[in-house]
């Protein structure tokens, strides 16, 4: 299974799976050898097995899918419409964007989005952080500096997206975390002993007693495979790295899994098994589900993280929030980032590509 | 959330920074000549524990480098042992390792991990023996002491010259932790073969060399090692079997463990005590790390022999190395990760089974459990015939599918985990009869075992509605 890197395996003559085109591709997920047709076959009944296997959606459902212009998402969007008119899964299907007011990246990542809303024809959102707290991502590193940043940009983007659902109505939200991802963050919990995300962390449907549930129809797709088949299918994409975290990318734990697929391919499917099967007591104790006392956003302590972090800007005070003691909620904040430029054993610490 | 004892271990590692710059400040004031005592030791030099000796760093700077920034800079020689030996002895006695009617088994490889548990062990042994002699009563026997080599020579050769120097230089080890004198065991891998078939050594050749994958070899000869110490000891009436595994290795075994997709399992390999081997396995290293013991060999000078390691390869290589760089980043990743994977749930095995052994109760009543409380209305577990690790439901529903009808050698594959099957076993069905075939006694009666075992608490389940006693129902 493990063979030497370098050493291209023997062209087969005919595709593994038909037996009748000539291969185009050695399948990252398998390593067999097939051809065009067939591969985006695969691709795209597999992720249908994963949507009904688990039953992600219902018929008549409204659902939103998080896009933010990167390859996961748009890929996201156009198998799940394809799908949705392949298999009547009788969805209707929305694209939900976050501008979080960075030039440069943002505006440009949101062409992409607007071009995807006519190619695929699905109506489009967009939530902007200078809407919904008064402060675009540009004003925030103005003032607090290259650190820390990508703290403020993930608690805001996980309510606005949660926000910018609620607008649309929708039943659920679809993101495009994909297989690499997943095993990355199985990692990283055991990494960091966080016993409790590492329960959590192989859902595919998480945030059922939410508002709105989340789900990752990518979870067992393979980043390689999403790359290849935006490649091969010429999808409309945007895939530049976010100006203030440029070396996101380079974590310790995705370099890591980079090395466990080239070594084992299955290795990646693997690790999601073990998060699943992972024995975990169901006792452990959850942190107590409120509301937020400010904006009524669901929270655990009296204000939520978003209105902590709002009212440090506000006031002027941006370590509000970040540091452990002065947090307004007595309790300690865990949310602690090292600094952006430091190499770091996760990656996307904000996620860059996808929501 | 984001980061819970990582965080703590951050702001751990800032006081710590914190207290180098105070010593640094100390350092500079002592440097411009305003020397506070005529005494010649700084006090950045002096154990943070005793407060009187030096600390290593300072007296044997060639033994702290070992552990860069760990303890060597803040504990004398003295105080770092104890340390140490405290963990060790907090892990033996809260967990109810070794008791006095024991006859406990090391595995020594060599290494500097399984060296220090036999010294370890050798040292609690003495304390043993001398509260025996000073006893009136002597109501406490001393445990015995053995020690076990597995010879893994058929699968890495080595020349014939070196290996005997290496076992010369074991007996030797062995021989000088006295008193209480104690055994030495060496069994080349291949003795798990039956000692009648004298092919023992070519069967093995042939069962490794069927593996492809060079991770599943690896694994497989774990598996294999394990089988022999486990046929040493009961050959040899021993009664636990301590291996050195450390922090270190643990650490590795979790991530290992978890790339290979044997997340279920993980719980019952990490555990202090492992009693599901005939011969109950305990680990009284797991607290230590590997930096630590290292450096108490060098300390010490406890001999170690070389020559007969075998590094890691594929998947285990990677990891290894993986884990260097995180712990190289964060001196403290290593405890973390075994942290995490301390707080899945262990298994039913995982601690030493009760006996009704009244004559001990005096050695008893000094053990600290933690107790895991067994729960009875669970199945027993099954367990891969190969890698002995329990099976998740996932695992026994795919093998209820291949259930009748199948060669032997099919019915086998279908009893292994998921990660055996892909790493191991071979995937032609030709090949795989010929692998089965080769495969030693212990491995294919276990595939059988966990038949009867099953069927058997099934049939415990049912009893009441039985009309007879007999299998077959007649």
């Amino acid at each position: 299974m493990e063979e030497a890197q370098g050493v291209k395996p023997k062209k087969k003559a005919f595709c593994s799976i038909c037996n009748q085109r000539k291969p185009a591709l050695k399948r990252p997920k398998t390593l067999d050898q097939i051809c065009r047709e067939c591969f985006y076959a695969v691709f795209e009944d597999e992720i249908h097995r994963v949507i009904v296997d688990n039953q992600l959606f219902k018929p008549g459902e409204r659902v939103a899918i998080g896009a933010s212009g990167g390859k996961d998402s748009t890929v996201l969007a156009y198998v799940l419409s394809e799908l949705n008119r392949r298999h009547n899964y009788g969805l209707d299907l929305f694209l939900l964007s976050v501008d979080e007011g960075i030039t440069g990246y943002r505006d440009d990542s949101l062409e992409t989005v607007k071009r995807n809303e006519i190619q695929y024809g699905l109506p489009l959102k967009v939530v902007s952080y200078k809407d919904l707290y008064g402060w675009t991502m540009d004003e925030i590193v103005k003032l607090i500096g290259l650190k820390n940043n990508c703290t403020f940009c993930g608690v805001f983007r996980r309510q606005a997206l949660d926000r910018g659902a609620a607008l649309l109505k929708v039943d659920k939200l679809a993101t495009g975390h994909n297989a690499d991802d997943i095993a990355e963050t199985v990692l990283l919990n055991i990494l960091r002993g966080d016993i409790a995300r590492l329960s959590r962390c192989t859902s595919i449907t998480t945030g059922e007693d939410g508002p709105i549930p989340r789900c990752k129809p990518f979870k067992y797709t393979y980043e390689k495979e999403i790359v290849m088949y935006a490649y091969f299918k010429r999808l409309d994409y945007f895939s530049t790295e976010c100006i203030y975290s440029p070396n996101a990318y380079r974590g310790f734990a995705r370099e890591f899994i980079k090395d466990l697929e080239r070594m084992r391919p299955r290795a990646i499917l693997d690790i999601i098994r073990s998060g699943e099967n992972f024995r975990i007591s169901t006792s452990t104790k959850m942190p107590e589900q409120g509301t937020c006392e400010r904006c009524g956003y669901i929270s655990s302590q009296k204000w939520c993280k978003a209105c902590v972090l709002l009212e440090g800007l506000n006031r002027g005070l941006p370590k509000l929030g970040i540091n452990r003691s002065r947090g307004l909620n007595s309790d300690h904040t865990k949310d602690v980032k090292r600094s952006n430029g430091t190499k770091n054993i996760e990656s996307k610490q904000c996620g860059t590509l996808d929501f | 959330m984001a980061c819970g004892s990582g965080g703590s271990c951050q702001s751990g590692c800032y006081k710590d920074n914190g207290d180098e710059e105070d010593q640094h400040s100390q350092k500079k004031e002592t440097a411009n000549g305003v020397a506070t005592s005529g005494n010649d030791v700084n006090n950045q030099d002096l154990c943070v524990k005793c407060k009187s000796n030096e600390t290593i760093a300072t007296a044997n700077p060639a033994a702290a480098a070992i552990a860069s920034g760990g303890d060597g800079g803040r504990f004398c020689a003295e105080c770092f042992r104890s340390n140490l030996f405290g963990k060790f002895r907090f892990a033996v006695t809260s967990n109810a390792m070794i008791s006095p009617s024991d006859n406990v088994l090391v595995a020594f490889s060599g290494g500097t991990s399984s060296r220090v548990a036999l010294q370890f062990v050798h040292e609690m042994q003495c304390k043993a023996q001398k509260n025996f002699d000073a006893s009136r009563d002597r109501s406490l026997p001393v445990f015995g002491v053995g020690v076990a080599f597995v010879d893994e020579s058929d699968v890495y050769p080595v020349p014939s010259h070196q290996f005997d120097e290496a076992i010369e230089d074991m007996k030797l080890i062995v021989s000088n932790l006295t008193p209480p004198r104690k055994g030495f065991h060496v069994a080349p891998i291949a003795s798990i073969y039956s000692s009648d078939s004298g092919d023992g050594h070519d069967r093995l050749k042939e069962l490794v060399n069927a593996v492809s994958d060079v991770t599943g070899k690896d694994d497989l000869l774990l598996h294999l090692r394990m089988l022999s110490l486990q046929k040493i000891a009961r050959q040899n009436g021993y009664t636990k079997l301590v291996l050195g595994s450390c922090t270190s290795m643990i650490a590795c075994h979790v991530l290992t463990a978890t790339v290979k997709g044997q997340g279920y399992s993980l719980a019952a390999d990490i555990q202090y005590v492992d009693a599901r081997w005939e011969i109950p396995v305990v680990l009284p290293l797991r607290d230590c790390l590997k930096q630590e013991l290292d450096m108490l060999c060098c300390l010490d000078s406890l001999n170690v022999v070389k020559v007969l390691h075998n590094p890691h390869s594929g998947i285990n290589g990677l990891v290894s190395s993986f884990v260097k760089l995180l712990q190289e980043e964060n001196p403290s990743r290593e405890c973390t990760i075994v942290r995490t994977a301390g707080k899945l749930t262990p298994f039913h095995f995982n601690r030493i089974p009760e006996t009704d052994d009244h004559a001990h109760l005096a050695s008893r009543r000094r053990q600290k459990k933690f107790n895991l409380k067994p729960n009875e209305s669970l199945p027993p577990e099954s367990f891969c015939p190969i890698c002995n690790s329990p099976l998740s439901k996932s695992d026994l529903l795919s093998l209820n599918d291949v259930e009748n009808g199948h060669s032997s050698a099919e019915t086998f594959g279908a009893k292994c985990c998921l990660s055996c099957q892909f790493q191991i076993l071979p995937k032609e069905p030709s090949s795989m009869e010929d692998f089965y075939l080769l495969l030693p006694q212990p491995i294919v009666a276990r595939a059988k075992d966990g038949n009867h075992c099953n069927q058997r608490w099934l049939r415990e389940q049912i009893q009441d509605c039985l009309l007879s006693d007999s299998e077959d129902g007649t």
